[in-house]
């Protein structure tokens, strides 16, 4: 699995889907007709989303809305739920990523996900970043592993705080400290797409504001889909947000758009906190 | 409007907002009509109660401004909330002008009370200022009812202030230069209409903010404007 993309854009898998451009900017993913259903209950209907390449994209709506359902969609992670039914297209540099022949572990290399909790392993700080590109196969040495490192754990804004106690365990870093090495290990594989499932609910508001600020810095490089119930997060650092609401998306545009004036009253009542 | 809030007391906020507003409209449109009322009887008294009731216009706006600020460093409004608030802050601003006005045509009032009346003049202002009321009247109704078309009539009734103040400055141009012993009063009423006009331009500006309230964006096109004072020349008579 040295370049998980290759696999990916082999003669069997159809060619190119959908090259849409909303004003100018790049699609990184295009999602048509996505419908997931958990054995009879329809959790998502016929969701229809482009992901802008290099931007931060929102995905909010009440609990239950299906928003942490579609964002779970675009890395496979649906695939280990059973009963768990997924139909549609989600389209990303011209491969449907639903198709069974594309490699979920290949596809989970190339979209990272960072979950709510921080979740390190019980493993050292180091061999937490380490562990994705060895079993990928991303380092040939000791050398090329600690660049990984040492590159993933600076682009995560976190060097200089666990740069003298690299082989102490991870788990033994304050919770903003952990979330920071979860996007270091996410980010040490070389992913195209990072997946952020309300990376900051458990945190404080400085340990907050540095994950926003890493979120600004890291949207330079990759492309970030996030779900958040704080609607002034998603105003902070998102660029396009995606209002869902019992498992329909409502409502998709320029963040700025999405909470001045949004199009759709539940949009409305939703961000303003009123009964919708 | 809409169903209320899930925290009842932004509700209350807001309505707080809206109330201090309709009570420095209502001020206003009093202010207004007692200037004019003070220049048509040439009632220094009425005239002197105008310039001192400014101020309480000026302590609402202050209050707006302090419960605005409130609203948005804790309740961080979004969407139509947050129009709400900004739309607030910017007409309590421009009612606030509109106060200024109503207090300077109250003193120049106060120094025509020595003057005859000259021809239709004070008829015409008179005209000029009960149209502009009007105006401020239907707009803080549109604001209080979030109601974007009678926002927009008040927006196309500018113009008919506009003319009339066109017409006006002409007839006391032809006044001074009939005799200048009519400079001084005329240059009075000449503020004083400008004053009025410049009123109509501020509730304007507020059917604006409904507007931007109401639909998101500013109204997109240009309305009619009719005042052509600031580019009249006046022959002097016998050339």
């Amino acid at each position: 699995m040295v370049n998980p993309m290759k696999d990916m854009t082999t003669e069997e898998h159809p060619a190119p889907l959908l090259h849409a451009v909303a004003q100018g900017v790049p699609i990184k993913i295009s999602a048509r007709g996505v419908c997931v259903s958990y054995g009879d209950k329809q959790a998502l209907f016929d969701i229809d989303l482009d992901i802008p390449e290099r931007k931060v994209t929102a995905l909010i709506g009440p609990s239950g809305c299906g928003k942490s359902t579609f964002i779970r969609c675009l890395n496979r992670m649906n695939d280990v739920i059973e009963n768990c039914h997924v139909s549609g297209v989600i389209d990303m540099d011209g491969v449907n990523i639903l198709d069974k022949k594309v490699d979920a572990v290949g596809l989970r290399a190339r979209v990272g996900m960072v979950f709510q909790k921080p979740n390190p392993f019980p493993k050292s700080i180091y061999e937490n970043v380490a562990y994705g590109p060895k079993i990928h196969g991303l380092a040939s040495n000791k050398k090329d592993m600690d660049a990984i490192v040492g590159k993933s754990l600076s682009r995560a804004g976190l060097w200089d705080e666990v740069k003298d106690r690299l082989h102490s365990p991870g788990t033994g870093l304050s919770g903003g400290q952990q979330q920071r090495l979860c996007i270091a290990r996410a980010i040490a594989v070389r992913p195209q797409v990072i997946l952020m499932d309300e990376p900051c609910s458990a945190l404080d508001p400085i340990a907050t504001a540095k994950i926003e600020e890493l979120i600004d810095e890291l949207k330079e490089k990759f492309t970030i889909v996030m779900v958040t119930h704080s609607m002034q997060q998603a105003a902070r650092v998102s660029q396009a947000t995606a209002y869902f609401h019992l498992g329909q998306l409502v409502e998709k545009g320029d963040t700025k758009k999405v909470f001045t004036s949004p199009d759709d009253e539940r949009t409305q009542a939703y961000i303003t906190g009123r009964i919708g | 409007m809409e169903s209320g809030h899930i925290v009842k007391s932004f509700d209350d906020e807001l309505n707080q907002l809206h109330g201090i507003i309709a009570e420095m409209g209502g001020l206003c449109e009093q202010q207004l009509a007692l200037a004019i009322d003070a220049l048509v009887k040439r009632d220094r008294l009425q005239a002197e109660r105008v310039i001192r009731s400014d101020k309480q216009i000026d302590r609402l706006e202050e209050e707006v401004d302090n419960l605005a600020i409130s609203i948005l460093a804790l309740r961080q409004p979004m969407a139509e909330d947050l129009r709400s608030v900004i739309a607030g802050l910017k007409t309590a601003s421009n009612l606030e002008r509109i106060g200024d006005y109503a207090k300077n045509i109250a003193k120049r009032s106060e120094a025509l009370t020595q003057s005859e009346q000259l021809g239709n003049a004070t008829g015409t202002i008179q005209r000029m200022g009960n149209l502009v009321q009007g105006m401020i009247k239907n707009v803080l109704d549109a604001y209080l009812e979030g109601d974007g078309d009678k926002a927009e009539d008040v927006r196309a009734r500018d113009e008919e202030v506009d003319l009339l103040h066109t017409s006006l400055f002409r007839e006391l141009l032809t006044y001074m230069m009939e005799s200048p012993g009519t400079i001084t009063p005329c240059t009075h009423l000449l503020f004083i209409a400008k004053n009025i006009e410049r009123m109509g331009d501020h509730a304007t500006n507020i059917a604006e903010y409904v507007h931007f309230r109401v639909h998101g964006h500013p109204p997109g096109e240009a309305r009619q404007k009719g005042d052509g004072s600031s580019t009249m020349v006046v022959e002097p008579m016998g050339n």
